[in-house]
């Protein structure tokens, strides 16, 4: 701040509190006797008249308590340029608590992390943390017990978008996860989609599949489809590409018909996103995080 | 009193219409807004009765603040403050013209606001949402208001002002230079524009904002009606004259300086929290001031609490008034606040003063007013008012316990700690816990709502035994 715009918080800031004070002083030293029978000022408005009682000492006292302990904490902390005898901000305190914080937890975090993510499920400890750690930051999208929404998987049914080892896990809670399934709508046309969805849901094994329009659908699969999904619609991993056999649906509202659904993400596609949760929570929590998740899955 | 059926050409007469408009809507837009505050304290306890998009909690809470801060608490500060400046200077309404368009202007916002908030057309600004078209009538509006008061108080018989009249103006002036800087926006379309502030500094100027609006709009404005209708339905002289000076003064300049309270723990430069802290406990003995000679007109006067309903309403809502003053400045104190930061705490707070202190000064207000507007000398039944009294009374209460115990349970949740450095509650644990309160908030909501129906079958009674023969009393009364 520069110290033009210091002075003018000064002189505003002095002139106030200087100014109250100013009021209630001159305004104590009038005299009037108070009281019952004491004199109105004369003043009649409708008919209401005015007494001229002075002010109460315990108010006034009051005033002056709150506006001596203005002056002070002023002085103590800061305000416009000037630090404050405490050199106190809020930047230090916060940093000071982190560090006191980690002076006294930090050592069970840095023996847990040091653990592979497989072996911490038979550590209590662990479970308590990273079950904690869940429900303030994960069970908002993905529930409370993991059980997932839509567009959120579903962490405790072991189907895994991008693969369910301790490691892989980790890595997507440390660097997040965007998930892109293009929309085919314009490409594929009316026809196409309807064909492409049967032979999805046969790949699933769905009832009441229409299948002659499968056929159609899984030569264009075969063309379109295939580089991600892969042959017989197993998924890939690596590109977090759902394997599509398994009848597990992420998009699918619910209520909503499977064909509905897979017919929604063809004309549209779809986008996921996890978040990065390395610099949110420090790399030994993520570490911790994700055991209680593969826990979760492995149960 | 009301014998003046013949009045002398020469002599001045008040414009009752416009205090008898506004004093109607005040019952319409009360019961509106409470009703909507009754529908969303559900939709809290309830969350299936959200049905969206129009009528979903985030589209009717703004619908809720707007209404019964400025329909129903705006249309209540129209009506005392015209028929009070004309009854303490002896003038009639200056600007014939100006006085209607106040009127329909102000219904026409509130219209505008019933229908733009829930088809989500908003500027995202709290107690400041109603996008820039609307935002320019209410400057009008307000400006027009300003001018009938100011040339209403220069046209009074007598050489002082009435300190009624001083809060009064002050909130008029006041809530001009508020609304038109904090609403200053760059219009993209009819419905949509941008802050002409961005970040930091837009929230404080909107907090600058919001708070002035409670110190001026909720407090200073209905300060004016207590200075009126206490020391008029006590038949007693105001306490103190200079406490009246030396409360004002204060409370209108350091009411200016506590928005930055709004803000704790936020971006907002430390040394501005800091000013907005001290400040906002100075502020405690000004508002107290208000309280106190409210209070002390009372002396002497204390044994028509026993019999006047309407008394008992003026007190209470100071009793609130003092209490909600006082639980402010101590929200402030940044170790506090802490605390009650984004708990439900703050919501019992506002509703204490909400409730607690405007609305009830209101009603009691009116219960005094609408009788002389319509030639009466009381209202239709006075065990009614009685029965509004409790009704008020024990929803407000139920209200502000309830939030007090949720908000307080959830700020010690939030930041209770487990050995191992983790959270001892997930959010929604903390959530759980306030169901309770959030379904005791939605019953002191209905409670209070019950006794509004109450007032509005008072009010109707009263109008329609008008007594036609004998005319209301507006001929000007000599002092």
């Amino acid at each position: 701040m520069s110290s033009f715009w210091s002075a003018y918080i000064f002189i505003l800031t002095g002139i106030s509190i200087v100014g109250l004070a100013i009021l209630i002083t001159l305004t104590r030293r009038m005299k009037d006797p108070g009281g019952e029978g004491a004199s109105t000022t004369g003043h009649s408005f409708d008919g209401i008249e005015e007494f001229n009682n002075p002010l109460p000492k315990w108010w006034l006292n009051l005033f002056w308590i709150t506006i001596v302990f203005a002056v002070l904490y002023l002085i103590a902390y800061p305000v416009g340029n000037w630090d404050g005898v405490l050199n106190w901000t809020s930047q230090k305190e916060l940093t000071d608590a982190q560090i006191a914080h980690d002076r006294r937890y930090g050592e069970i975090y840095e023996r847990l992390a040091s653990m592979p993510v497989e072996d911490l499920s038979d550590n209590p400890q662990a479970m308590r943390i990273g079950q904690r750690l869940f429900e303030d930051n994960c069970a908002l999208c993905h529930g409370q017990a993991g059980q997932g929404s839509y567009g959120f998987p579903n962490l405790t049914d072991n189907d895994w978008l991008y693969g369910g080892s301790g490691e892989t896990i980790k890595a997507s809670l440390v660097n997040g996860r965007r998930g892109q399934m293009p929309a085919w709508g314009d490409a594929l046309g009316a026809q196409g989609v309807r064909a492409v969805t049967e032979y999805v849901m046969q790949l699933s094994n769905q009832d009441n599949v229409n299948a002659s329009l499968a056929r159609q659908g899984e030569a264009l699969y075969n063309a379109s489809c295939v580089a991600c999904h892969a042959e017989n619609g197993t998924g890939n991993q690596g590109l977090g590409a759902p394997n599509l056999t398994d009848n597990v649906w992420l998009y699918r509202i619910p209520g909503e018909s499977i064909r509905d659904s897979v017919q929604y993400t063809l004309n549209n596609g779809r986008a996921g996103n996890m978040p990065a949760w390395q610099n949110i929570l420090g790399e030994e929590r993520v570490h911790i995080l994700a055991g209680y998740v593969y826990n979760m899955s492995n149960q | 009193m009301s014998n003046s059926t013949t009045v002398p050409e020469e002599q001045t007469t008040y414009n009752y219409t416009v205090v008898r408009q506004f004093s109607i809507m005040t019952v319409v837009w009360g019961i509106v807004g409470m009703l909507v505050g009754v529908i969303i304290a559900a939709q809290m306890a309830f969350p299936e009765l959200n049905f969206g998009p129009y009528f979903h909690f985030g589209r009717l809470r703004p619908l809720h603040t707007n209404a019964v801060i400025f329909a129903f608490g705006g249309s209540a500060l129209f009506a005392t403050s015209y028929y009070v400046v004309q009854r303490t200077t002896q003038a009639r309404l200056a600007f014939e013209g100006l006085v209607k368009f106040t009127f329909w202007g102000w219904q026409a916002v509130i219209v505008a606001a019933v229908v733009t908030l829930p088809l989500g057309l908003t500027s995202t600004k709290e107690y400041a949402e109603l996008e820039w078209p609307i935002d320019i009538l209410i400057a009008l509006v307000w400006l027009s208001y300003l001018a009938v008061f100011v040339g209403t108080i220069s046209r009074r018989k007598m050489p002082h002002i009435y300190v009624g009249n001083w809060f009064y103006l002050a909130f008029i002036i006041t809530v001009a230079v508020l609304h038109v800087v904090n609403s200053a926006a760059i219009p993209v379309s009819m419905f949509k524009s941008y802050s002409a502030y961005a970040g930091t500094m837009d929230a404080m100027v909107q907090w600058w904002y919001g708070h002035n609006a409670v110190g001026f709009f909720l407090t200073a404005g209905f300060l004016g009606m207590m200075y009126y209708y206490v020391p008029k339905q006590a038949e007693r002289p105001i306490y103190s004259y200079r406490l009246s000076i030396v409360h004002f003064w204060a409370l209108i300049s350091v009411y200016m300086w506590a928005g930055g309270h709004h803000l704790h723990y936020s971006s907002l430069p430390d040394w501005a929290q800091n000013l907005g802290m001290v400040m906002s406990l100075i502020l405690l003995a000004p508002s107290w001031g208000g309280m106190i000679n409210g209070m002390m007109t009372m002396s002497g006067a204390w044994h028509k609490l026993r019999t006047d309903p309407i008394l008992r309403f003026l007190v209470v809502s100071l009793s609130f008034y003092g209490m909600a003053t006082f639980e402010g400045p101590m929200m402030a104190i940044k170790t506090v606040n802490a605390l009650s930061h984004n708990t439900d705490w703050t919501i019992g707070h506002v509703h204490s003063g909400a409730l607690g202190w405007v609305a009830m000064i209101s009603i009691g207000a009116l219960y005094h007013t609408i009788p002389r507007l319509y030639g009466q000398t009381q209202m239709y039944s006075i065990s009614l008012i009685n029965a509004h009294f409790w009704l008020a009374t024990i929803g407000t209460v139920l209200y502000i316990a309830a939030m007090w115990v949720n908000g307080i349970a959830q700020g010690l949740m939030w930041r209770a700690v487990n050995t191992d450095g983790t959270l001892m509650y997930s959010f929604v644990q903390g959530v759980e816990v306030s169901w309770p309160g959030y379904v005791v908030r939605m019953i002191g909501g209905m409670v209070f709502l019950t006794g509004m129906f109450l007032m509005a079958y008072n009010v109707w009674m009263t109008i329609r035994s008008e007594n036609k023969t004998i005319a209301a009393d507006t001929a000007a009364q000599p002092a």
